[in-house]
C-alpha cells in the first residue's frame, strides 16, 4: 500500500514535469514556425510558479473555490488509472470507459467554477467548451468502442496487448486514427477548435476570472488532462509496451498537433459541431463498417 | 525593502516573477502602434517571458500606452484595481509623464503618477520597439532585485491616491455603474 502512494506521487510529479516541460519546448516549436526565437523551454514552470506565488487571489464564493479543487482532483484520479507503456498504477482498472468518465468530471468542475463567477463571458465560454466536448466525445467513442470490439476488452493494457500481436491499429484502421486524432485537437482545444477559450473574442473564455493561485492550479490541470488525452491516443492507435517508446510516440503526436494548431485559423462553435457531426462522424462510422466487413 | 532584509524564499519568489510577466496593455493612446512589432516575430516579447494577456485578473503589469482623458483615467483605476498583488505599472510614452503634446488640453491628465504608482516609464513620442524592449528589460530587473514596489506604495498612501483621484474625477470614481 505505502509502496503504491510513492509510485503514485512520483508517477503524478513525472508525468508533470514531463507535459510541462514539453509544452515548453512546443511553445518553442511555435516560435521557430512564426520566425520568432520563442522562451526558455522552462517558461511553463515560471508561469505556474509565479501564479502560485501571487499575494492575492480574488474569490467568487464556494461553488468557485470548490469546482477548482474538483477539476484538479478529479484530473489528479484520472491520471493514476492512465498506463504508461506497459505498466500501469492499477492494471485491472486502467480502463478506456473509467478515463474517458473521470475526464468529464474535470470538465463539469471547471464549469461549475466558471459559471460561479458570474462573469458572463465565463459563461459563454463553459457553454463553448461543453458544446465543444458533446461534438467531438460522439466520433471518438465511435471509434473506441470499435478498438474495444476488436481487442474483446476495455482495458487499455489488453488494448496493448491485441496490438502487440496484430500490428497497430494507426495501420490497421487509418481512418479511424484520422478521426481520433481531429477529436484530439479538440480535446486539446488547439487552434482550429480552440472556440472555448478565444482570448481576442471573448477574453479567455471560462478563465476570464481567475487569478494566482486559482489560475495556477488551472493550468497544472490543463497539463493533466493534456498527458491523459494525448496518452489515450498513443495506447489505441500505437500502443506498444515499452515506457521510452511510448514517451517517444507521445512527443510525435503532441508536437505534430502544436504544429497544426500553429497554422490553422480558429472555428466558430457551430461550424465545429458542424464539422464534426458530418466529416469525423462519417468517417468514423465508414470505418466501422469497413472493419466489421472485412471480419465477417 | 533594503536587499539585507529580504529573505531567501522572497527572493527566489523575485526571480520566478522576474521571469514571468502577463500584460495587459490599456491601449487608448497611440503609442498602442508599436506593441504589435513588439509582440510579433520582429521584437519578439514572447523570448523574455512577456506575454499579452485579456483580463485584468490574469495580468502582472498595466501597461498604459499613451495620454489618459479623465474619462479613461476612471476606467484604468477600476482596472488597476481588479489586478491581482504583486502588479506593476509601466508608463508608456510622454503622454504619461508630462502630457506630452496634449500639456495643455483641458481633457487629459498630464502626470499619470499622481493617480496610480508608475513603477517604470518608457520616454519618448512614441519610444520605438527597442526602447519598449529595453524598459522591460530594466522592469524585470528591477523585479528580480526588489525595487519595483508600487503596488505597496499604493497600499500604503492610499488615501493620499485617492485625494488626487477625487480631486480630477470628482465623485464619479465611487458611482456604481
Amino acid at each position: 500500500m505505502v509502496n503504491m502512494i510513492i509510485l503514485a506521487v512520483v508517477f503524478v510529479i513525472g508525468a508533470f514535469i514531463f507535459q510541462v516541460t514539453l509544452s515548453g519546448f512546443s511553445r518553442k516549436v511555435v516560435a521557430r514556425i512564426q520566425k520568432r526565437r520563442g522562451p526558455t523551454v522552462f517558461q511553463n514552470f515560471y508561469d505556474i510558479g509565479k501564479l502560485l506565488f501571487k499575494e492575492s487571489s480574488i474569490s467568487h464564493g464556494f461553488i468557485f473555490d470548490f469546482g477548482i479543487w474538483m477539476a484538479l482532483g478529479s484530473t489528479i484520479a484520472t491520471l493514476l488509472f492512465m498506463p504508461v507503456g506497459g505498466w500501469a498504477l492499477m492494471p485491472k482498472y486502467a480502463n478506456i470507459i473509467v478515463i474517458i468518465y473521470l475526464l468529464a468530471v474535470g470538465s463539469l468542475g471547471m464549469a461549475m467554477s466558471a459559471v460561479g463567477s458570474g462573469n458572463p463571458l465565463a459563461s459563454i465560454g463553459v457553454s463553448r467548451a461543453l458544446t465543444q466536448m458533446f461534438a467531438y466525445e460522439l466520433p471518438f467513442v465511435v471509434i473506441a468502442v470499435l478498438i474495444i470490439y476488436l481487442a474483446k476488452s476495455s482495458n487499455i493494457l489488453k488494448i496493448i496487448e491485441y496490438q502487440t500481436q496484430n500490428g497497430w491499429n494507426l495501420f490497421s484502421m487509418p481512418i479511424g486514427a484520422l478521426v481520433a486524432y481531429i477529436s484530439l485537437m479538440g480535446m486539446l482545444g488547439k487552434k482550429p477548435f480552440d472556440t472555448p477559450i478565444a482570448p481576442a473574442e471573448i477574453a479567455s473564455g471560462p478563465l476570464v476570472e481567475y487569478s494566482g493561485k486559482y489560475l495556477g492550479f488551472l493550468m497544472i490541470q490543463h497539463e493533466f488532462a493534456t498527458f491523459i488525452e494525448v496518452g489515450l491516443f498513443v495506447h489505441l492507435f500505437m500502443g506498444s509496451t515499452s515506457i521510452i517508446g511510448f514517451l517517444i510516440k507521445y512527443i510525435i503526436v503532441y508536437i505534430s498537433a502544436v504544429m497544426i494548431s500553429s497554422v490553422m485559423a480558429r472555428l466558430k462553435i457551430d461550424e465545429v459541431v458542424k464539422f464534426y457531426w458530418r466529416w469525423p462522424l462519417g468517417l468514423a462510422i465508414l470505418q466501422a463498417i469497413i472493419t466489421l466487413g472485412v471480419r465477417f | 525593502m533594503s536587499m539585507s532584509t529580504v529573505s531567501l524564499m522572497e527572493k527566489i519568489k523575485n526571480i520566478i516573477r522576474g521571469h514571468s510577466l502577463w500584460m495587459l496593455h490599456y491601449c487608448t493612446g497611440c503609442g498602442a502602434m508599436e506593441l504589435p512589432p513588439t509582440m510579433t516575430a520582429r521584437f519578439d516579447m514572447e523570448r523574455l517571458g512577456f506575454a499579452p494577456m485579456a483580463t485584468p485578473r490574469q495580468a502582472d503589469i498595466l501597461l498604459v500606452t499613451g495620454y489618459l482623458s479623465v474619462k479613461t483615467l476612471r476606467r484604468l483605476i477600476y482596472t488597476y484595481e481588479q489586478m491581482q498583488d504583486p502588479k506593476w505599472v509601466v508608463g508608456f510614452g510622454s503622454c504619461t509623464i508630462n502630457g506630452g503634446i496634449y500639456y495643455d488640453s483641458y481633457a487629459t491628465i498630464k502626470r499619470l503618477d499622481l493617480y496610480l504608482p508608475v513603477d517604470l516609464y518608457i520616454a519618448g513620442c512614441m519610444p520605438r520597439p527597442e526602447a519598449v524592449i529595453n524598459g522591460f528589460k530594466k522592469l524585470m530587473d528591477m523585479i528580480k532585485s526588489g525595487e519595483a514596489n508600487g503596488w505597496k506604495k499604493y497600499k500604503e498612501n492610499l488615501e493620499w491616491y485617492r485625494a488626487n483621484q477625487r480631486k480630477i474625477l470628482g465623485d464619479s470614481l465611487y458611482v456604481t455603474r
